[in-house]
């Protein structure tokens, strides 16, 4: 057992092992490609002066911030839309034409309004994150089961109530999925926004490594964001596990 | 039952058209500065105009050349490499897990890598559009193959097909919608990257024209940019659809 366990780290280690013999032997001299063990002493050294650190900071306020907004704005969309199928209907040309502008077409856009700084890479994130979460929770909302519905109108609940007490906790299984692939996607607008144009965070943080000339330091920024980004979805892959068990599944296709 | 869908189509369209006429008011009594919103009529006259001059259709071609480019390679690639490790259980259990940790990495990081290595060149682009744009064709043809009918591989065993022919005959076909729907999946991607790489390079496309129109405090230029990129992400994802529709209906008459 503890042999196939093993397995899928040989490759990564192999080929880690195989570059640095590679590098120290070609005594590497490159703008692009560092040893592994300078990229960890690189790291190491980010690490101990907290300017990585200072960066993530940057980066995942940026992110959770934009996804607050984007989710919250989603949700709501999400659930009028899956209640009231005539306001789906007339909305249905209004959504399917702002939705396929990429995200990152806004840059420009918020860069004059805004300027540099958090709020335009957070008005940005949000954009990104209200349509993932407005589609599932659109089909989360609906298969609902409707004898719940059937339930509320016989209780003769209120709407907001029947929001909050009926359709949010049946289909919050579903609206959680939707919000994790939407971190993904948030963790990943945020990081683009910043090496394209916004001085901030571990986009910039990378570009600035890459302007001066230090391989070991980009790649360790390169590292650095990829574990960010596992961390990120293994956290929120657990957590619903933990809150939903198999009823979160169901939805895990879409 | 017909007509009430085209009347709720008209509707829809009607709800439509009074967001963009509450955004001609909104532009025509100045709530916003016209320096940041310009009205959907300057909008569409600067499109007009840039499509006249040629301007934009150059921008355009640019920029549908990149993600076209970037997106074949990694289809083509990411097809090849997928059929290659999804075949195979060795390669399953030993490469799989390693993809499968690098899926979650924000691809946009490969950048400075790649202009350290390229330069700010057409060849960086391709690079980046082509590694975004290859993981989630790779990991669906991957996923497709491990999802074959396991009979039909005893069948294509009893025929002792060889390797070639049974990923040719028996677990591409069954593994394409798998594989189409990650080529969709990296047609958005392909075409974000591409506006972010020729917002980085300046590479002639739509990415640079929204951004010197930024910089140069034309909105309505910035806008109509904007719009047809929007109207490309529209258009190539209808068109994905509906060869996906023709490509799989082979398999939708048979269930």
């Amino acid at each position: 057992m503890t042999l196939d366990r093993a397995k899928p780290l040989l490759l990564p280690i192999g080929a880690l092992l195989a570059f640095e013999g590679w590098a120290r032997a070609t005594h590497l001299q490159s703008d692009s490609l560092a040893p592994p063990s300078e990229i960890v002493v690189a790291l190491a050294g980010a690490l101990a002066d907290h300017s990585i650190l200072a960066a993530t900071r940057d980066t995942l306020f940026a992110t959770f911030a934009g996804l607050a907004i984007g989710s919250l704005i989603g949700l709501a969309l999400g659930i009028a839309f899956g209640i009231s199928d005539t306001l789906d209907r007339l909305m249905e040309v209004t959504v399917e034409a702002v939705r396929p502008i990429p995200s990152i077409a806004l840059l420009p856009i918020a860069l004059i309004a805004l300027g540099f700084g958090y709020r335009m890479e957070i008005v940005i994130v949000a954009f990104a994150c209200i349509w993932p979460i407005l589609i599932l929770s659109r089909a989360a909302v609906r298969s609902v089961e409707p004898r719940l519905m059937e339930v509320s109108r016989a209780l003769r609940l209120l709407a907001a109530q029947r929001v909050l007490k009926i359709i949010i906790p049946a289909a919050l299984p579903r609206i959680f999925v939707a919000f994790r692939l939407s971190a993904g996607i948030a963790l990943i607008v945020a990081v683009t926004v910043e090496i394209a144009i916004n001085p901030l965070g571990l986009g910039a943080g990378i570009m600035l490594a890459q302007q001066a000339l230090r391989p070991d330091l980009m790649l360790a920024y390169l590292v650095w964001i990829g574990a960010i980004g596992y961390a990120l979805n293994m956290l929120l892959t657990v957590a619903q596990r933990r809150l939903f068990g198999r009823a979160a599944l169901s939805g895990d296709s879409l | 039952m017909k007509g009430g869908a085209i009347i709720w189509r008209v509707a829809s369209f009607a709800v439509a058209a009074g967001f963009i006429a509450l955004w001609q008011l909104v532009a025509n009594w100045k709530l916003v500065s016209p320096v940041f919103l310009p009205g959907p009529d300057r909008a569409w006259a600067s499109l007009l105009r840039g499509f006249s001059s040629g301007d934009l259709w150059s921008k355009l071609i640019g920029t549908l050349e990149h993600m076209a480019y970037g997106w074949l390679a990694a289809s083509i690639a990411g097809i090849a490499i997928g059929a290659m490790i999804g075949s195979s259980r060795p390669m399953r259990t030993y490469v799989a897990p390693s993809l499968e940790f690098l899926r979650p990495l924000p691809v946009s990081a490969i950048i400075p890598v790649a202009i350290a290595a390229f330069g700010l060149t057409q060849g960086m682009a391709l690079f980046v559009i082509a590694f975004g744009a290859i993981w989630p064709i790779m990991l669906a043809t991957i996923h497709g193959f491990a999802a074959v009918e396991p009979r039909l591989y005893e069948v294509a065993r009893s025929l002792q097909m060889s390797r070639l022919a049974v990923i040719f005959k028996i677990a591409l076909p069954s593994a394409s919608p798998d594989i189409l729907a990650g080529m969709r999946l990296s047609l958005t991607v392909a075409l974000i990257l591409s506006v972010v790489c020729e917002i980085l390079a300046g590479l002639d496309g739509l990415g640079h024209w929204v951004l010197l129109s930024a910089r140069a405090f034309r909105s309505a230029d910035l806008f109509a940019g904007v719009i047809l990129l929007g109207v490309t992400g529209y258009v190539t994802s209808v068109a994905m659809s509906l060869a996906e529709r023709r490509l799989l209906a082979w398999q939708a008459s048979q269930r």
